[in-house]
């Protein structure tokens, strides 16, 4: 098996699709939605309408750029506060309309900046967490690249979550992990062995319902293998969704995150 | 998440139990009364035994001069109180009943060190992990009532913490009664990973099940509350207090100075900085909490203006 970390640089390269790349295959007529209607617009995080096949959808992403003017445009994937208000704003208007959310998560994890603070990161992540709990319609998230901490789970807290192959999620990158513990960032490699932060460990932890296989090297070698693959799931997994009664809905979405924990008593 | 700079010295760190008894034993006892102060740790050798040196205004006093507020009766600076500390001044005398006494943690990744460091603390502490939970009355008003220690492991969020947490909420919800949760931490537990991770959401989505249910949920925040508290139960009470200048933020300072490599100011993530920005309700004294917290109970209560 693939050493933890290999996945960390492939997860990162820049040439790997991004949550837009996605976005533009698998979905119909999207309508791209600016704004969280307080601030400005986030251009970390991309939001708006289309079909999935003949079905209305919301979808949301966290986006990175594959080159530098691209990233600074959307702050390298780091999302401010009003990214995360602008993706809760979205996912309260599928919610009114009755769609199912779908979320492609690509990020290092929430922006660490003086605006960010002021603006209330904190607040805006716990806020997503907690609406997304409670969301009447059905939610799946799905990790493209990289899940960084809160920043990442504030999207994410969905009836299901996906993972691509060579993706990572994960409470804190292997190199902060690291740094923390050991003081020492070098240790990143030694970190992400020990983390728990490929698909196949989030698997086994029951943190991810589905791995979704790339080609060799990464799916930016065959980016429409994986996108299709995403499709087809997307078109199985979303009607099946849909059947369930929102009660029952929402029971099993707060059982799925209420399992997580080990202690003894 | 984030570790912290650290700001201010915590008096839990070198705190050694006295005795071995159990943490509700000691809670309400007489002779118990005055919280034990040890020494911060010192540059200085010239502090006389039984005496602390104020790390802020450098003031050198008995430990007994802090009272059971543990403020500095110079600078008024705020000491850090422990969990059981917090309960007195907060719960009706002798009302409060713990939850989940005997839970501990695993250790999931198997981290190196994780399991002896979690069981030096426990000799150390008293506590099993970083939070209490239980009901009581404040000011004859029932509530369900959570308080975090920054003496273990500076209150960071592991299973222990979010299945507390949330069992509190659980039992809030089902029993119809308000939650009052004293926050303070470094953040996710790095060595739980994941699943310290995954205690964010579980948390979120119990006091999801408490706000639908039309209940109230008041949170304190003290210093230090950071990173994945911040960013789940910390910033979701109906009303947010908190301690004067308390430090509160989701991303550590060190880690937003490196990013923007500019110096930030003093103030930066104060209760102040965050209730001018619009996150917080209410700054309020430590000496007024527990009659603040019973204003907002008894408005909230149904009852009328006579108690
Ligand atoms: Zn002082």
């Amino acid at each position: 098996m693939m050493p933890a970390y290999d996945k960390v640089k492939i997860a990162r390269k820049v040439s790997r699709p991004t949550a837009a790349d996605y976005i533009e295959h698998i979905f119909e007529g999207f309508i791209e939605l600016h704004g969280d209607r307080n601030f400005r617009d986030d251009k970390a995080v991309i939001g708006g309408i289309a079909f999935l096949g003949d079905i209305p959808v919301t979808v949301l992403g966290i986006q990175k750029g594959k080159n530098m003017e691209d990233n600074i445009a959307c702050n390298f994937g780091q999302p401010h506060p009003e990214g995360y208000r602008k993706a809760l704003r979205l996912m309260k208007q599928a919610e009114k309309f009755g769609r199912p959310v779908i979320s492609f998560i690509n990020t290092s994890g929430a922006y660490p900046g003086v605006g960010a603070e002021e603006r209330g990161q904190g607040e805006a992540i716990a806020k997503n967490l907690m609406e997304m709990a409670a969301l009447k319609v059905p939610t799946v998230s799905i990790v493209i690249g990289e899940g960084g901490s809160g920043g990442a789970l504030a999207l994410a807290v969905a009836d299901r979550v996906w993972m691509l192959e060579n993706s990572i999620y994960a409470v804190l990158s292997p190199e902060g992990f690291a740094s923390i513990l050991w003081k020492d960032a070098k240790r990143a490699k030694e970190a992400a062995d020990l983390m728990k932060i490929t698909a196949e460990d989030l698997l086994e932890l029951g943190v991810i319902e589905k791995i979704i296989k790339e080609v060799d090297g990464g799916c930016q070698n065959d980016f429409g293998f994986t996108a299709n693959l995403i499709k087809g799931k997307l078109e199985m997994e979303i009607p099946a969704l849909m059947q369930k009664p929102v009660d029952e809905l929402l029971d099993e979405r707060y059982a799925r995150f209420r399992k997580f924990g080990e202690f003894t008593e | 998440m984030a570790l912290l700079k650290n700001r201010y010295v915590s008096l839990n760190e070198t705190a050694e139990p006295k005795e071995k008894k159990s943490f509700f034993a000691s809670l309400f006892s007489k002779k118990d009364e005055k919280p034990e102060v040890k020494e911060p740790p010192k540059k200085d050798d010239d502090i006389p035994a039984g005496s602390v040196k104020c790390p802020d205004c450098g003031s050198i006093y008995d430990k007994k001069e802090l009272g059971s507020l543990k403020i500095c009766p110079k600078c008024a600076r705020y000491y850090r109180l422990n969990c059981k500390e917090r309960i007195r001044l907060i719960a009706d005398k002798d009302s409060f009943e713990e939850f989940d006494a005997n839970m501990q943690p695993k250790d999931p990744l198997n981290f190196p060190g994780y399991a002896e460091k979690v069981a030096s603390l426990q000799e150390k502490t008293g506590l099993k992990d970083a939070v209490i939970t239980g009901k009581c009355t404040i000011g004859g008003f029932p509530a369900v009532l959570g308080v975090m220690d920054s003496g273990f492991m500076m209150a960071s969020m592991g299973s222990v913490v979010g299945e507390k947490v949330t069992r509190a909420f659980e039992y809030a919800t089902a029993n119809r009664l308000p939650i009052v949760l004293f926050t303070c931490s470094g953040g996710a537990r790095m060595q739980e990973g994941i699943v310290s991770l995954m205690q964010m959401a579980k948390v979120s989505a119990a006091a999801a099940r408490h706000s639908e249910a039309g209940l109230l949920y008041i949170t304190v925040l003290t210093d230090p509350t950071t990173g994945g508290v911040t960013a789940s139960f910390a910033m979701l009470g109906d009303i947010i207090l908190s301690e004067p200048k308390a430090l509160i933020g989701f991303a550590g300072r060190r880690v937003i100075e490196q990013t923007i490599k500019q110096k930030l100011p003093d103030e930066f993530q104060h209760a102040e900085f965050l209730q001018e920005h619009g996150f917080v309700d209410k700054i309020v004294d430590r000496e007024a909490l527990p009659y603040t917290i019973r204003d907002i109970l008894k408005i909230h209560s149904g009852k009328g203006g006579e108690e």
